[in-house]
């Protein structure tokens, strides 16, 4: 009762203009969009060069993707962003050093995109793997039976059949990016968990703000399953559902 | 043991120790050997996984109900538990935290009555909303996990089970519930491991976990990667525990084979 009452007298601190912090979250909430989108993309390339490397790769190959996937699994992400973060800006800087570059200032954009991107692509090497294991190897070796070469085979073949046992660990994977977003609060990057609770504590409408930001976070999350299971349900298209036989 | 150490897999072993072996040569690790910081980082490690244990516990408790709701509840049980989950699922944990702690947090001395109670002394310290938040996370992501293993189990075991007129609690005590656990184990202790990896979110709000201890340690002394190194270490060496613990107990479920 008490915090609905203080909702309906602090709503206007949701105001876009100015004294209100509408267009400043809106603004946040676009940078954590972008660096999910962008962190998603770089975990999906490191994951198909991943599935690849522990499918087709020499033993070698095997062993250093299953310690990358270990370690990152086991890890908490925190502290990989803490971790990478520092390790990524300092040894990029060292480089350009010595090559005789000046220091330059690395983004927290940047950064966040790239070390997000390195913990989505262990897992999103687990989940194209899993996917590709699940083609039928009949249909490769028929493909390289008639003389298919292997890029053409892999986008006419594999790619088509792997996708809708692909598309329910990678819609869960975006979901895990989006919020996972949220943690490069804690090194200090404005998205939209951090400038939330900076309006917070300006302001003292504390639920007010996080309930905002929450439904903000969930309307990506329900969106974003919508658009997942339409592309699941393109990508199963011409699939014979079990039981309709 | 002998398909394991083929030649690539010794040098790899060595390339590994002469990793760390450079680490502990050439890195400063000084600090570890004051007691000052011994003592902090026990205490650290005890705290977390203290809180892992308890959040997981009660979290399994809110997520069997949660489960069962989903999987065979009337729709005025079943519609808010799974909105309850879409909600914990669909916001980052670090929010839902932040929530309670400080929103939480600034209402509670405004009301007298829970000012004037006995809980007030546990209410001001942080750890009961870092509990409150992990155990609801973990209520969330299980609750759904339990609703696929409710649905899960044959339909023919619980009629038959009904037929021989078993009363309905004892069908879900000695039928439903165990083979449930059966098929749930090794998504479990997937689950316990995602869940200490979230524990670190906790020293946000000023709990000591080992993590908090280590970013003390890194704000003393300005060591900047050891103790980071550190706790990569001990998160890996926990999650490998959990690892080794639900073998374990899996070995211990009886499994039939056909």
């Amino acid at each position: 009762m008490i915090s609905a009452g203080l909702m309906a007298s602090t709503l206007d601190l949701l105001a876009w203009a100015p004294p209100g912090w509408g267009a400043t979250l809106a603004e946040a909430l676009g940078k954590s969009i972008m660096i999910a989108i962008g962190a998603f993309s770089l975990g999906l390339l490191i994951g198909i060069g991943g599935a690849y490397g522990k499918l087709y790769g020499g033993p070698v190959t095997r062993d250093l993707l299953g310690i990358y996937t270990t370690i990152v699994r086991a890890v908490p992400e925190l502290i990989l962003i803490l971790i990478l973060y520092f390790a990524f800006t300092s040894s990029i800087n060292n480089l350009l050093l010595s090559w005789g570059f000046e220091r330059i200032q690395i983004s927290g954009f940047v950064a966040g995109i790239a070390v997000l991107g390195v913990v989505q692509g262990a897992y999103a090497t687990e989940i194209l793997r899993g996917a590709i294991l699940s083609v039928p190897p009949g249909q490769i070796e028929a493909a390289r039976a008639m003389g298919m070469p292997p890029l053409m085979l892999g986008w006419r073949v594999t790619f088509p059949q792997m996708l809708a046992a692909a598309i329910p660990g990678l819609a869960n994977l975006w979901l895990i990016a989006t919020k996972d977003t949220a943690l490069l609060a804690v090194v200090g990057y404005a998205e939209l968990t951090l400038v939330t609770r900076q309006a917070a504590s300006t302001s003292k409408a504390f639920f007010t703000f996080f309930m905002a930001a929450g439904a903000l976070y969930l309307a990506i999350s329900i969106v974003s399953t919508l658009i997942f299971g339409r592309i699941e349900a393109w990508a199963r298209r011409g699939q014979v559902r079990p039981g309709s036989r | 043991m002998q398909g394991f150490w083929v030649p690539r897999r010794i040098v790899m072993a060595a390339i590994a120790v002469l990793i760390v072996g450079w680490c502990v040569a050439t890195l400063n690790w000084t600090w570890l050997a004051e007691p000052k910081y011994q003592a902090l980082l026990l205490q650290g490690v005890w705290n977390t996984i203290w809180i892992l244990v308890v959040t997981m516990v009660l979290g399994m408790l809110l997520a069997i109900p949660l489960g069962l709701a989903q999987a065979a509840g009337p729709w005025w049980l079943s519609t808010p538990s799974s909105a309850f989950c879409g909600l914990i699922r669909g916001t980052p944990l670090l929010l839902q935290l932040w929530l309670l702690y400080y929103g939480l947090g600034s209402l509670f001395p405004s009301i007298p009555w829970i000012r004037q109670s006995d809980l007030w002394p546990i209410l001001r310290q942080a750890w009961p909303y870092a509990v409150l938040a992990l155990t609801l996370s973990v209520a969330g992501y299980s609750g759904e996990v339990m609703r696929g293993a409710f649905k899960g189990v044959p339909h023919g075991q619980l009629e038959a089970a009904k037929a021989m007129g078993m009363p309905r609690f004892t069908i879900f005590r000695r039928i439903w519930m165990p083979q449930a656990f059966q098929r749930v184990l090794p998504t479990l202790g997937g689950e316990t491991v995602l869940t200490l990896k979230s524990t670190p979110l906790v020293a946000t709000i000023t709990v000591i976990d080992i993590y908090a201890v280590s970013s003390r340690i890194r704000q003393d002394t300005f060591v900047v990667y050891e103790p980071l190194l550190l706790l990569a270490v001990v998160y890996m060496a926990i999650a490998g525990l959990i690892v080794l613990l639900f073998r374990w107990l899996e070995s211990r479920v009886p499994v039939k084979t056909a």
